[in-house]
């Protein structure tokens, strides 16, 4: 594990890195990853619902690794989440068909280096989520970077730790036994560390998203992952 | 099914219903109910699981039997039993000679480190038996799936 | 209707095994789960798994709550003439899904 830390000193590495032989089989399996099953129920909700003004979803190749992003009619920074349920409402936080459509869109995404723009209105919400992660909260008193940084590749409770980074998402996690977004997984950091969880869809996650995709800047996602 | 699930509930002490994990229950036991007392040989039977399972939920299992898979010699059932599960029968897969191969593989839940025991019938009332230990480490940052 | 993928693969030679690979969108609720106010989750799971090829069933299985949440099989099926392989499956409340393949052997 020492090399997955000095690693982590100089590159940027996706959160499989550090999971078992097991689970990066799961993930690479290009029919068993249980992932695609909702990755299936976007691709025929495409069908039904985006083909309209989208065309095929092969369009949306590029899309996902621009978010977090601001959303000029929005007039906020967005995840993909909330992209999605602006253009589509009525999908709640990790129902099935927000899942399964966000699963999809970012999965045209796969191999493309994740680039955020921070510039201009995205500016403040970059600033905010660079100081929530540096910023120790919960009863453990602890900042991400106390462990995504400092402690890379160390083991805590059995497990080594990864970087923390938003590629991959969302991740079928074997915990949840379902797939699952990455503010669910941010929320469960929090609860990591026994502070309150921010509320799907608020600031501070959003926030938190656009500054982890910054961090990762340069890494190609591989969705849906799959996780412990 | 249901009938089986009955059966089961009444083979497994009260206690063993706290969440997952039980003291083991004894394959030997089960062994000799399935088979009617015949003991089954301990060959024949490849097991293939990951040493240590970082999540319990989902523990790859592939197991190979060792058969022609002839109509006058075949596996007729896989049985898998994990000794420390809650309900310790996990699955029974029906094959025959259509199969043309004793080869399945399945993800399997492990309520903890444990024996995962795989028992094998042949035509002909011939038995094969095999086990392997899994070790199942949790892990930090559980939320029990529940957030 | 309970979702689910299936693959076989493109062509097989008659007579030889070849492999089918399933995977099945389901809870697989064991009922030892809770949610967050307490309240026990019952449980609910595929109970069964049968495929059939050229509508004789040629392999099947009895899950329990053993089996991991969205059902993941790879098993062999030998075929001496083309046809069609339907893999059913039903659970503990009834519901059923399926999903079937055309097999071409050569």
């Amino acid at each position: 594990m020492w090399l997955s830390a000095l690693l982590a000193a100089v590159t940027v590495a996706s959160g499989i890195e550090y999971q078992s032989d097991a689970v990066k089989a799961m993930q690479a399996d290009s029919f068993g990853n249980p992932g695609l099953l909702w990755v299936d129920r976007g691709a025929e909700l495409w069908k039904q619902k985006c083909t309209g003004c989208h065309g095929d979803v092969a369009s949306m190749k590029g899309a996902a690794a621009r978010y977090p992003r601001h959303s000029p009619q929005l007039g906020r920074v967005v995840d993909l989440e909330q992209r999605i349920q602006a253009c589509m409402p009525g999908l709640a936080w990790e129902s099935r068909d927000l899942l399964g459509l966000t699963a999809l869109v970012a999965r045209q995404s796969n191999g493309i280096p994740i680039s955020v723009d921070v510039s201009g209105p995205a500016a403040s919400t970059h600033e905010r989520g660079r100081s929530l992660y540096f910023e120790r909260q919960g009863q453990l008193n602890l900042a991400c970077t106390n462990c995504h940084d400092a402690n890379v590749g160390k083991t805590l409770l059995s497990e080594p730790i990864s970087q923390g980074q938003p590629a991959d998402w969302p991740a079928y996690r074997l915990e949840w036994q379902s797939l699952g977004s990455l503010q669910r997984r941010l929320r469960a950091c929090y609860f990591g560390v026994r502070a309150e969880m921010p509320a799907f869809g608020s600031d501070d996650l959003v926030a938190l998203e656009l500054y982890l995709a910054v961090r990762a800047k340069g890494l190609k996602a591989s969705v849906p992952g799959v996780r412990r | 099914m249901k009938r089986r699930h009955f059966v089961v509930s009444l083979l497994i002490p009260f206690g063993a219903r706290a969440q997952g994990f039980s003291s083991p229950a004894d394959p030997a036991k089960w062994i000799g109910e399935i088979t009617g007392g015949s003991t089954p040989e301990k060959s024949g039977i490849e097991i293939e699981m990951p040493q240590i399972a970082e999540n319990g939920n989902a523990v790859p299992l592939h197991i190979r039997v060792a058969s022609p898979m002839t109509s006058g010699d075949h596996v007729k059932a896989i049985h898998v039993f994990a000794e420390r599960n809650p309900r310790p029968r996990v699955a029974t897969f029906h094959l025959g000679p259509d199969a043309g191969r004793a080869d399945i593989t399945t993800r399997v839940r492990l309520g903890g480190t444990q024996n995962v025991t795989v028992l094998a019938e042949l035509s002909g009332g011939r038995w094969r038996v095999a086990a392997q230990n899994v070790l199942v480490t949790t892990g930090a940052c559980l939320d029990e799936g529940s957030l | 209707m309970i979702e689910g993928r299936l693959r076989v693969p493109g062509s097989v030679k008659a007579g030889e095994p070849f492999e089918v690979r399933v995977l099945i969108l389901h809870p697989m609720e064991n009922g030892f789960r809770h949610e967050a106010d307490g309240r026990e989750i019952p449980m609910h799971i595929v109970t069964r798994v049968a495929c059939t090829y050229g509508g004789r069933e040629v392999f099947s299985v009895d899950l329990g709550t053993g089996i991991s949440a969205n059902p993941y099989l790879v098993f062999f099926v030998r075929a001496g003439q083309a046809g069609e392989l339907k893999v059913e499956w039903v659970d503990d409340k009834g519901e059923r899904g399926s999903a079937r393949a055309l097999v071409n052997v050569a």
